[in-house]
């Protein structure tokens, strides 16, 4: 049977998000708690969380977040680690052995700053030299997966189901101010705990439940400018258009949302404002690879916020909840009532229509 | 007779009992195949004249004609084909190189049709074209690689020239000339109700043809008939024809019987001669004297229009694409192996070149790998038969496709494939005035507008099949595709997997 990232796999999914816009930070249970009414949007075979301000204490540098096959295959990625970062924390990450999680790699975690002489070399931002080293070991059949790899946050996932990848993972141990989850129904699977989501490259990080149908075409985009889908899933790619339009061209969520789903031309042709019209013909021309078709639900996490965003005839759930500062989102209404049972102002986002969420810390 | 006679390919049969010698047909035939005895009051007919264009046929009151194969053929041989018996015979009685019109008809490997397209099934849902918005609208031209803001931090939305479709068809160059100014009417009159382009072909263009400019495609071709500053400024964009998936490798072929009054004078050349263009532009022996021609047009026309640079496809199609990729040119068109002609020699016809689906995947493949498939559109032809064809090019990584053949069999061509003789009896392939009003212009643009409005139906509802609403996620989306009966390195070149993969 083939791997996942030698064959593509399809998924349907379970997804929520929780966060703080006070900034104020709380640990991984009330995310997990969201999953767990949600159980059946998930078979066992993928669940992980992302949560935001958990490495105070590291948040100037990346925190990697690596599974290992072999110790062998540790050892020599450390050894190429080593020569283009600093690493200034190596260690196992923290789980809990538990009987519903088996099978588990090797899981490190190392807190890391890039050499200077290595980004001069290469004329590169640390973020840009990140990401080249996280492609380029992911594409690289040798043992090791970067998992997670952005600063002052992390993911966490496993074969499994949501909920149990929370207890396996302590999530319950990790205070942040904004959390995401994913639960996943994969058709088919080998069970590989790279192919669990979320999908994170830098601070940076997607849950998804959807299959879409725009795949190769935005996959053979973004490859185009050095990512490799090694993985063959929709949140993978997601996160590459996510890290090429936000990241490298400079573009702001709102204009993002309006090249994935993008508004359908008649919209388009119908505004009266002749400016707004211009602007969304040439977003829609310019990157219309990156057009997003076929059912997607996604929650984008990042430094300082997150953004909820659906396609555009909505073919996925996704409902939005607020309780004070705290603003909830799942694919279920009753996923958020599991974490804030007097959730308030409870409302669907139309297809389109990003909801985006800035939180203090580290917000802009 | 004797060494030279060869027995008519085609046999013209009338029924007695239905013929009553009303004489239409001996009227609508200009090959003089029907005639009237008045002696016997009976019709005769000179079949060895006969192209089967079956306009008799579509004629006849009664339905009293049909043309059948003739049956008095050579003694089997699987080797040597009737045809290949009948050509020889020819070339040893004349000396000269066959000639022939219309697209490759031999049994060559068709990949579309080795091509099968995707639909969902539970995991995600079909789109419904009749219920839900299917978009076909698209864009050629290039793709800006960055933003750009102002001081104000708003994007200037600022594109080069870029060309509308409101689906991804456009209709091939076919000159004023090889076709008829009707034929040529229809098809822009078409093309402005549908908002797609035509295009001119090298053949110049009328004066009273330039109100359609918002969509027509000028053609600059090695011969640069009927090229000029107004003329260049006519159309929405520029296509440089270097070269035609039938006749890779030489120029176009106008016999002087079609260059009469008008058409003459729209090329600017004198009447009856041979518009014979050089096989190579004489400005253009290197791909950097390509880049000179494209932005010599580009500053007749104030860099307002999108060049379009036609080749046909060949072995090198890939690096060839990369370099006019680099040229500064717009849009790259490819011809395909199977495109129409309305004269080029056999052999070229049948042995030159490679097939469109074949070349098309290798340069979309190529252009992404050097980073540059942004930069450049791909139009590709030769032959698109079908919506299917076009959905599968587009999957391939086509932005849009050409039609030419199809579009003269909507205006009424049979396929009789002899358009070089000047004598095509629906008004299409002909100068002759009394040929060509029988091409109603109206009725041919209702045809060829009822067509596209086929195809763009047919393509929605294969796109909704794919869960796909907008043409855009589907270009290039190869993975809508399966392939059945081909080698692994075929599939390996078309990039995608076998059915069952």
């Amino acid at each position: 049977m083939k791997l996942e990232g030698q064959v593509r796999i399809p998924s349907g999914c379970a997804i929520a998000a929780a966060i703080s816009r006070e900034g104020r930070r709380f640990n991984g249970e009330k995310i997990a708690a969201a999953m767990r009414p949600m159980r059946e949007r998930s078979n066992g075979l993928g669940g992980g969380f992302a949560g935001y301000g958990i490495y105070p204490e590291y948040k100037d540098f990346f925190a990697l977040h690596m599974f290992f096959e072999s110790r062998d295959a540790r050892k020599s990625c450390e050894s190429y680690l080593k020569e283009r970062f600093e690493i200034v924390q190596s260690e196992i990450m923290p789980t809990r052995k538990i009987p519903e999680i088996t099978d588990e790699p090797i899981i490190w975690r190392y807190f890391v700053a890039p050499h200077r002489s290595a980004l001069r070399s290469l004329q590169v931002d640390e973020n840009e030299f990140v990401v080249r080293v996280a492609t380029k070991i992911n594409a690289e059949t040798n043992g090791a997966h970067i998992f997670s790899c952005g600063k002052n946050m992390g993911a966490f996932k496993a074969v499994g189901y949501p909920e149990d990848v929370a207890r396996f993972y302590r999530l319950e141990e990790y205070e942040g101010y904004s959390w995401i989850a994913h639960g996943r129904y994969p058709t088919n699977t080998p069970g590989w705990w790279g192919g669990a989501h979320p999908f994170a490259l830098l601070d940076r990080a997607v849950v998804h439940n959807g299959e879409i149908s725009s795949y190769d075409a935005n996959r053979r985009c973004v490859e185009m400018f050095g990512y490799k889908c090694s993985l063959m899933t929709d949140t993978e790619v997601i996160t590459y258009i996510m890290d090429r339009l936000l990241r490298v061209q400079g573009l702001t969520l709102t204009e993002v949302a309006q090249i994935v789903a993008a508004p359908f031309w008649s919209t388009i042709d119908a505004i009266d404002d002749p400016e707004e019209r211009e602007r969304l013909k040439y977003l829609r021309t310019a990157f219309s690879s990156l057009l997003i078709t076929g059912p997607f639900s996604i929650i984008l996490g990042f430094n300082g916020g997150l953004m909820a965003l659906n396609d555009r005839l909505k073919l996925r759930s996704s409902v939005v909840g607020e309780k004070g500062d705290a603003v909830y989102i799942a694919s279920e209404e009753a996923a958020i009532r599991a974490m804030e049972e007097n959730v308030e102002n409870v409302w669907a986002p139309a297809g389109g229509e990003p909801v985006i969420v800035y939180a203090k810390e580290g917000g802009r | 007779m004797g060494a030279d006679f060869l027995y008519p390919e085609f046999e013209v049969v009338r029924n007695p009992n239905r013929c009553v010698n009303c004489r239409i047909c001996e009227r609508q035939c200009s090959n003089g195949v029907h005639g009237w005895d008045a002696k016997t009051k009976t019709m005769t007919q000179d079949d060895a004249k006969c192209v089967d264009c079956q306009r008799c046929v579509a004629m006849c009151p009664t339905r009293a004609l049909k043309i059948v194969k003739s049956d008095c053929v050579f003694r089997e041989n699987a080797n040597w084909s009737n045809d290949a018996i009948r050509e020889i015979h020819k070339q040893a009685s004349t000396g000269g190189a066959l000639l022939s019109s219309m697209g490759n008809p031999t049994t060559a490997p068709i990949y579309w049709d080795r091509l099968l397209i995707n639909a969902s099934q539970v995991t995600n849902p079909p789109v419904d074209p009749l219920r839900e918005p299917m978009e076909t609208r698209v864009f050629l031209g290039k793709k800006p690689n960055r933003i750009e803001r102002g001081p104000d931090g708003k994007i200037v939305p600022k594109l080069e020239p870029q060309l509308e479709l409101s689906v991804p068809i456009m209709f091939a160059a076919m000159s004023y000339g090889s076709i008829s100014l009707n034929a040529h009417a229809a098809l822009a009159r078409a093309a402005t109700e549908l908002g797609i382009l035509y295009n001119t072909g090298e053949g110049g263009l009328r004066e009273d043809f330039y109100q359609y400019g918002p969509n027509t495609v000028v053609q600059v071709a090695s011969g640069r008939f009927g090229v000029h500053e107004d003329y260049l400024r006519a159309g929405v964009a520029i296509e440089i024809k270097m070269g035609q998936g039938a006749k890779p490798g030489i120029g176009g072929h106008l016999p002087g019987e079609k260059i009469v009054g008008d058409v003459a004078k729209t090329r600017m050349i004198p009447e009856g001669a041979d518009a014979v263009s050089p096989a190579p532009h004489h400005d253009i022996y290197s791909i950097e004297d390509l880049r000179q021609l494209v932005l010599s047009l580009k500053e007749a026309t104030e860099y307002r229009k999108p060049i379009i640079v036609k080749v046909a496809a060949v072995h090198n199609i890939a690096a060839i694409a990369s370099g006019i990729a680099r040229s500064g040119a717009d849009v790259i068109a490819i011809d395909g192996w199977r495109g129409g002609t309305g004269a080029a020699p056999t052999r070229i016809r049948d042995n030159v070149g490679i097939p469109v689906e074949l070349a098309l995947a290798a340069v979309d493949q190529r252009l992404r790998d050097e980073g540059i498939r942004n930069d450049v559109s791909l139009i590709v032809g030769g032959s698109v038969r079908s919506a299917s064809d076009l959905v599968k090019a587009i999957a391939l990584g086509a932005d849009a496709c050409y039609i030419g053949t199809a579009t003269l069999i909507a205006l009424g061509c049979r396929m009789c494939r002899t358009c070089r003789s000047g004598k095509c009896n629906w008004g299409i392939a002909t100068q002759r005035p009394e040929l060509v009003e029988r091409l109603d212009p109206e009725i041919g643009r209702k045809r060829l507008v009822n067509l596209v409005s086929a195809w763009k139906l047919e393509l929605a509802e294969m796109m909704g099949g794919m869960g796909i609403n907008s043409v855009e996620a589907l270009r290039g989306n190869r993975l809508m595709l399966r392939g059945v009966g081909l080698t692994e390195k075929e599939l390996e070149v078309l990039g995608v997997s076998c059915a069952g993969e």
